[in-house]
């Protein structure tokens, strides 16, 4: 098997990205890379190549001289000061990263963005935006970024968008696996450039708090039990995400470890303001599930909490269960 | 003849570096350290709603969340005026330990050890055994620990729904109440990390890791020993690594993981030439941009803002100088073992004073005393009492938060005028430790402790370079932050 070739850079991150993919595979990241024919050709946390050894990397890939799989880039793209790049430099070279993001990019087979930043901007586009800073092929929602939205790398593809902040593990060694096996097709991504294999889910999908929102039995006060969506913040019905459906860190997620989803696989996520509360009008919570109209969840939600379970009433204000569901012990499977 | 080279970008380290050195007689003679990136966080919190900084900081680094989220939630409560819950502590504290403990074994394993597995020592006697075991990506060593690591991460699923990158962490406490089965299931995974420890990194029980009280005994202890930190010091004393990256100064603690009554490992500052140990005034600590891409503005943390100015031309870095009482201070896991008063490192600094050799030995040792003191804490949850404590917050008003990363002590330091944010600063460890020259000339610690490297012909590929930058195990996305 030929190896798939893998170059991965960090812009404007925080790192956490590759944190996160170094959790991944049961085996560890390493074996898993290798399972798939992968090979690191350089990777700014892990590579034993450095200053002038890496530099040499990087311009023979600039060159055409040495083949790229895939370009990875975690974190954002900083165009500040003025367009310069210069608030991120690339150590030892004198060059941006703007710069070097832009010189390697058509030459690989696969752009892949790890993580909102390199996908959307993420943090660094927070408040003023003071740095300028852009994700590789949208700037929030807004289709363009630093490559430009007609940008299609060697395999004709825009840039693979592995959303999250930070991405789950297995997105980001899964999307790269798939890459290296040559399944990755456009109808395999959805309109944001994220894999459809994680996002044609829903955050909310799996949710242990499924049956409060049902009921609308809502958590009033964070570390209770009730469904976040109310008054607490969650936007899980509109964040793409398999995230309650395979756990995080062994068994766990946003809303199982007992607060809201923040959206962070959305373009702009970081704009919101009040995380941890949800804006309403009129009583009524502004972002409602995606594909339902408002008035029947009007009416829906009226309905099912004039029916609420005691059991579920209850809990849902409680840090733990305080009214366990009735048994019969009459009653045999 | 003094020649100048330029080391970048530097690997194996969190986030980017750049160095540049004045080399005569293949000895480096001054220093110069750039952390080449700025994203303006301080300046992205301006304005914010207070508790949306819970979101944003932790994305800081994904290699210390837990310490971001932790600084701001301390700083939160600091200016609000809160009582966390007990339970909600003691989680923090797990997780925080587990994220420390984490990035520990991340050093040792994937940044620090692959340097000796270089060709670079093909014609040591130990470099066949130790490149087979920590050659970059391919090593037998990576392949075992990274299973242990995500292992110990399980933590943050139970105690803070994910990691990097949570919300759980409140100036009440914590959101995620446990209930018994995943008590159960935390001490398991603490017993895990606790048998990774003993097989793998230290191949002897804890406890005679722990009872190891003298470099003496550290070498006794370490003959005929097959594991990794024996390994590496076998190495070290083959390289005389206690020679390089030697620096005295001030070593500063903020003091690590709340008790009852107090920290776990105690604040302070130990001066390392007479092992006098001083109390911590958070007052003494100013900021300085006389070298830094930043116009000029207070030397207080708490009245400072964060401006900066890429044409400055007295600048060289994005990190702005951090000092206590108008000098520099090194900090990290050596600092706080050291001013906790920990024998074996108080031992360590005696001999060989702050250096390669003992930075590692202190972030082991340290990574020994966690895995106790954290099945301690699991045990100690009260899982009849809430985890989150609902007091009202005040909305104005100052407060600092002061805890230890992995890599040493980390401030914020927040105004909040109607529960909006109106000052934010930040001080992460590696400004402290890369810090650039002040306005007095004074280099910060590294470049202070590469002054003196040998580096013979090699230049900018001088491993030993490599060495003395990655004993302080320095995480440049906080730098500049
Ligand atoms: S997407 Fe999130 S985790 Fe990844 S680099 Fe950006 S801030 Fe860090
Ligand atoms: S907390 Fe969020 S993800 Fe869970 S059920 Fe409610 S809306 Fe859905």
């Amino acid at each position: 098997m030929d190896s798939f070739d893998i170059l991965w850079l960090q812009g404007a991150s925080c790192g956490g990205c590759t944190m996160a993919a170094l959790e991944g595979g049961h085996s560890g990241w390493f074996a898993e890379l290798k399972r798939f024919g992968i090979n690191l050709l350089w990777h700014p946390s892990v590579s034993e190549a450095t200053a002038d050894e890496a530099v040499a990397i990087f311009e023979r890939i600039a060159s055409g001289e040495q083949r790229l799989g895939a370009l990875v880039l975690e974190g954002a793209v900083l165009r500040g000061p003025n367009g310069s790049g210069r608030f991120n430099m690339l150590g030892g070279t004198g060059r941006s990263m703007l710069h070097w993001v832009t010189a390697l990019a058509p030459r690989a087979d696969y752009v892949v963005a790890a993580g909102s930043c390199a996908a959307f901007g993420g943090v660094p586009m927070a408040g003023s935006n003071p740095t300028d800073a852009s994700g590789l092929q949208y700037a929030a929602a807004e289709a363009g970024g630093v490559l430009g939205a007609s940008f299609r790398s060697r395999a004709g593809l825009p840039v693979i968008n592995i959303a999250g902040c930070a991405p789950h593990p297995g997105w980001i060694s899964e999307t790269l696996a798939a890459l290296a096996l040559g399944a990755v097709d456009t109808a395999a991504l959805d309109a944001f450039g994220r894999p459809r294999f994680f996002a044609d889910h829903l955050a909310h999908h799996g949710c242990a708090r499924n049956e409060y929102y049902e009921f609308k039995a809502s958590a009033e006060e964070l570390s209770q039990q009730g469904c976040l969506m109310e008054h607490l913040g969650c936007k899980a019905t509109q964040a793409v995400g398999d995230c309650n459906q395979r756990g995080w860190n062994g068994s766990g997620s946003c809303t199982s470890g007992g607060y809201a989803c923040i959206a962070c696989t959305s373009p702009g996520f970081e704009t919101s303001q009040g995380f941890m509360e949800t804006a309403k009008l009129a009583g009524i919570p502004v972002g409602l599930p995606l594909d339902m109209p408002k008035a029947w969840f009007v009416a829906l939600a009226a309905l099912s909490k004039s029916a609420t379970p005691k059991r579920v009433r209850a809990n849902a204000a409680a840090d733990h269960i305080v009214v366990p569901p009735r048994s019969d012990p009459g009653r045999r499977p | 003849m003094t020649r100048r080279i330029t080391v970048g970008p530097f690997n194996r380290v969190e986030g980017d570096l750049e160095v540049r050195l004045d080399l005569a007689d293949g000895v480096v003679r001054s220093a110069e350290v750039t952390a080449p990136l700025y994203r303006g966080f301080e300046q992205i919190l301006r304005g914010r709603s207070a508790m949306d900084a819970l979101t944003l900081v932790p994305r800081i680094c994904g290699i210390c969340s837990v310490s971001q989220s932790m600084a701001a939630v301390a700083a939160l409560r600091a200016a609000g005026g809160v009582r966390p819950a007990r339970n909600g502590v003691l989680a923090a504290n797990l997780a925080h330990a587990a994220e420390n403990a984490a990035d520990h074994l991340t050093h040792f394993y994937l940044f620090f050890m692959p340097d000796f597995a270089r060709d670079a020592y093909a014609a040591r006697r130990w470099h066949p055994e130790i490149a087979a075991r920590f050659k970059a990506v391919q090593g037998r060593a990576a392949q075992a620990m990274l299973p242990a690591r995500a292992r110990l991460l399980q933590i943050m699923g139970l105690l803070a729904g994910k990691w990097p990158h949570s919300l759980a962490f409140q100036p009440g406490g914590t959101t995620c109440a446990i209930d018994l089965g995943e008590r159960v299931q935390l001490l398991s995974i603490i017993g895990d990390f606790r048998d990774f420890l003993e097989r793998t990194v230290f191949g002897d029980n804890l406890d005679n890791v722990l009872a190891i009280d003298s470099v003496a005994g550290l070498e006794a202890w370490r003959d005929g020993r097959g594991s990794d930190f024996a390994g590496f010091l076998g190495i070290a004393d083959d390289l005389a690594l206690h020679q390089l990256g030697r620096i005295a100064l001030p070593l500063m603690s903020f003091g690590a993981y709340q008790g009852e009554d107090a920290a776990l490992f105690a604040a302070g500052v130990l001066d390392p030439s007479s092992a006098e140990r001083t109390s911590f005034d958070p007052a003494a600590i100013t900021e300085d941009v006389a070298h830094a891409w930043m116009r000029e503005t207070s030397l207080l943390p708490m009245e400072a803002d964060t401006d900066p100015d890429a044409d400055k031309p007295a600048g060289y870095s994005w990190c702005k100088a951090p000092r206590l009482a108008g000098g520099p201070a090194e900090v990290g896991a050596l600092a706080r073992q050291a001013v906790d008063g920990d024998p074996l490192i108080r031992d360590c600094l005696a001999r060989f004073g702050p250096c390669v050799t003992t930075r590692v030995v202190a972030r082991l040792r340290e990574t020994a005393r966690l895995a106790l003191a954290m099945h301690q804490w699991a045990r100690q949850l009260d899982l009849a009492e809430p985890f989150l404590e609902r007091g009202e917050r005040g909305c104005d008003g100052t407060g600092i938060g002061l805890v230890e990363a992995a890599r040493g002590s980390l401030g914020h330091w927040i105004e909040l005028r109607g529960d909006s944010i109106r000052r934010y600063q930040i001080i992460a460890p590696t400004s402290w430790n890369f810090s650039p020259r002040d306005r007095d000339g004074v280099p910060g610690p590294l470049e202070q402790a590469l002054v003196g490297t040998p580096v013979g012909d090699a230049g900018a590929r001088a491993v030993t370079i490599q060495h003395v930058v990655r004993s302080f195990d320095p995480c440049m996305v906080c730098t500049a932050h």
